[in-house]
């Protein structure tokens, strides 16, 4: 490999409460390739965005920093595109006019005003929206909307792409159309993605990498696994897949039994009693699950793991 | 029942407007309006009469109807005089030229006392005077404290402060500093003008001032961080995101102040002596004839239209310039 794309280096996050400081990332490294598709994901509260903020410029990081081409980050900038999980377009502008806000600040000295709009154009094309472009995000629906929002942080040109939750608002099949939509694109482009997520198939199905954090406060990088499966990757066939169900149980297996206090984290090594232990399916979990839960056997033999972790 | 529906053209205008409300509501829509305002007149007329004062009974519907014709007529009396003074100045003016080609002439305003209808519109001007000036200060300064907290806890007691003020406390305070600043040989306004109208904009600024910087700082987070993430320019940031985010807030803001500002303008006018409403109410009262309670009840009613008419024009540009209507 390479010398990295963007890596983040020893950071920590805390934010001062009324309670004292709270610490809500503690020493995360993380190393990225050009055109690197990377999930983040954990439970809720673990921190996930934090880390996509601090990446984006948002929130500046208590310790540790984020390098991004041999550049420090700490603005946020368009070479940093985000999408939002709520497609954050403005309202009161059409699909073309929300483009257009970000091609023309973008690209105001570097296009003409004819490319400016061929380049919108295309990048609706791109997402399949350019048919509604006159159209008000009101008048679209919630999946319409997210397709612009991606065009938008596309249109851009980023060197990274940052996603928070970007299909977590979703119904399922819009959600399946979009992530096949977000695949092809990002195949086209070989952009580098850092997508936040708590969808275990999503993350399995999209990355060539996927980072599980543990559970906070002092949230860090728990695991990698490196996704090795062939592109185009297609959801029904790999449903199949040993490799596939392989990679799917190992995430579920962090996530459940390693990390199964979802933004509890510091009360979880206490909570430990004997009901509790047996209800090892975390039916309060916010993590989607659509595949048969691990067996609650293996989660009492490695809970002492998972206390481990906590400390 | 069914000829009435069918010939009536507001019931008509409101079926093609609204071609799926149902007979029964349309009529109810019509009817119950139609019945209060019946019952209220009755009752009116009923009490009316029981209500002696030195200035003879209280007015009845028919006092004030009769009362609104006679002001409708003098005004068409005054307007007809009017007409004959400048008539008159113009036929004499060309006569002087015939003469004299070179003569200087100029035609002198009819100096006639101003009638209801030009009190009317005296009031108008005011109030939109005000409401303007209160609208240009409080829109700019309510984008300021919605976009820095600083400046919103600095400036919040103030607001707080001033906010109950009557324009009756203002008015004295506002004469004085006008009479001391305001000193011009040939005044494009009157001085009750200006009176009236700072009075106006003193009480009338605080509910935009406050929507608008409720609105600001409202503004949906995620569209800031586009916003961030853009590297919008901060006047480009305030124009095309907070702005528009904060339209309906401000509007909503502007439909109460410009209903406060009518409200004022009575007040400030009764006591500004500027010839509108207000001077004509009072000036009524000091009259004290057997019409003046009429007359000052056609001026209520008057008040009160123009105040129903003046919210459902900012409603209708509400909903032109906000996206969420």
């Amino acid at each position: 490999m390479s010398k990295s794309h963007l890596e983040l280096t020893g950071v920590s996050m805390s934010f001062d409460t009324p309670q004292g400081p709270f610490q809500a990332l503690d020493t995360i490294n993380l190393k990225i390739r050009k055109g690197e598709f990377v999930s983040l994901i954990g439970h809720s509260g673990c921190g996930k965005s934090t880390v996509l903020n601090i990446v984006a410029g948002l929130l500046q990081a208590s310790q540790g920093g984020c390098v991004l081409d041999g550049h420090e980050v700490n603005t946020p900038g368009p070479e940093r595109a985000v999408v939002f999980q709520n497609h954050a377009l403005m309202p009161w502008l059409t699909v073309y006019e929300n483009v257009e806000l970000a091609v023309r600040q973008v690209f105001r000295k570097s296009m003409t005003k004819r490319e400016r709009q061929d380049w919108i154009i295309h990048n609706l094309e791109l997402v399949n929206m350019a048919h509604a472009q006159d159209k008000r995000p009101g008048e679209i629906s919630g999946g319409m909307a997210q397709r612009v929002g991606i065009a938008r942080a596309l249109s851009m040109r980023p060197s990274v792409l940052l996603m928070d939750e970007p299909f977590g608002a979703l119904d399922a099949l819009t959600r399946a159309h979009l992530q096949d939509a977000l695949m092809e694109i990002q195949q086209d482009l070989n952009s580098t993605v850092i997508m936040i997520t708590h969808d275990v198939d999503e993350a399995v199905l999209l990355s060539d990498r996927i980072v599980m954090m543990t559970n906070g406060p002092a949230a860090t990088v728990g695991e990698e696994l490196t996704i090795d499966l062939p592109r185009p990757r297609n959801r029904v066939t790999l449903a199949d897949d040993d490799q596939y169900v392989h990679y799917r149980q190992a995430v579920l297996r962090f996530l459940y039994e390693k990390q199964r206090f979802p933004g509890k984290g510091d009360k979880a090594p206490q909570a430990s009693t004997p009901t509790e232990e047996a209800d090892s399916t975390a039916p309060e979990s916010p993590v989607e699950v659509k595949a048969p839960e691990p067996q609650s056997t293996s989660a009492k033999t490695k809970k002492p793991v998972a206390t481990a972790v906590q400390d | 029942m069914s000829t009435l529906t069918s010939t009536n053209p507001l019931l008509q205008l409101i079926r093609r407007r609204y071609p799926d409300v149902t007979g029964k509501a349309l009529l109810q829509s019509v009817t119950l309006p139609v019945l209060g305002i019946a019952l209220f007149l009755i009752a009116w007329q009923l009490v009316a009469p029981q209500i002696n004062t030195s200035l003879g009974n209280f007015p009845t519907p028919a006092n004030v109807y009769e009362q609104a014709g006679q002001l409708w007529q003098e005004h068409q009396n005054e307007q007809d005089r009017a007409d004959r003074y400048v008539e008159m100045q113009e036929k004499r003016n060309a006569r002087i030229l015939a003469d004299n080609p070179d003569a200087e002439t100029r035609i002198r305003p009819y100096p006639g006392a101003p009638t209801f209808i030009d009190q009317i519109f005296t009031s108008l001007k005011t109030v939109l005077a005000g409401f303007f000036l209160a609208t240009i200060i409080a829109v700019p300064l309510g984008i300021m404290i919605g976009l820095n907290r600083y400046f919103a806890a600095a400036a919040n007691p103030i607001i707080q402060i001033f906010k109950p003020v009557s324009p009756l406390a203002w008015l004295p305070l506002v004469t004085m500093v006008v009479s001391a600043t305001y000193v011009s040989d040939d005044p494009m306004f009157e001085k009750s003008f200006i009176t009236s109208m700072v009075t106006v904009t003193l009480c009338s600024l605080w509910p935009t001032l406050i929507n608008t910087a409720t609105g600001v700082a409202q503004v949906n987070p995620d569209l800031v961080n586009v916003s961030k993430v853009l590297r919008l320019p901060f006047w480009t940031h305030a124009r095309k995101v907070v702005l528009p985010a904060a339209v309906p807030m401000i509007f909503t803001g502007l439909r109460v102040s410009l209903g406060i500002a009518w409200m004022v303008l009575i007040a400030a006018e009764m006591l500004a002596q500027n010839p509108g409403l207000g001077k004509f109410v009072w000036d009524e009262f000091q009259n004290g004839s057997s019409d003046s309670l009429s007359r000052i009840m056609v001026a209520v009613l008057a008040i009160g239209f123009i105040g129903y008419v003046l919210d459902r024009i900012m409603l209708m540009i509400q909903r032109k310039v906000a996206w969420d209507e």
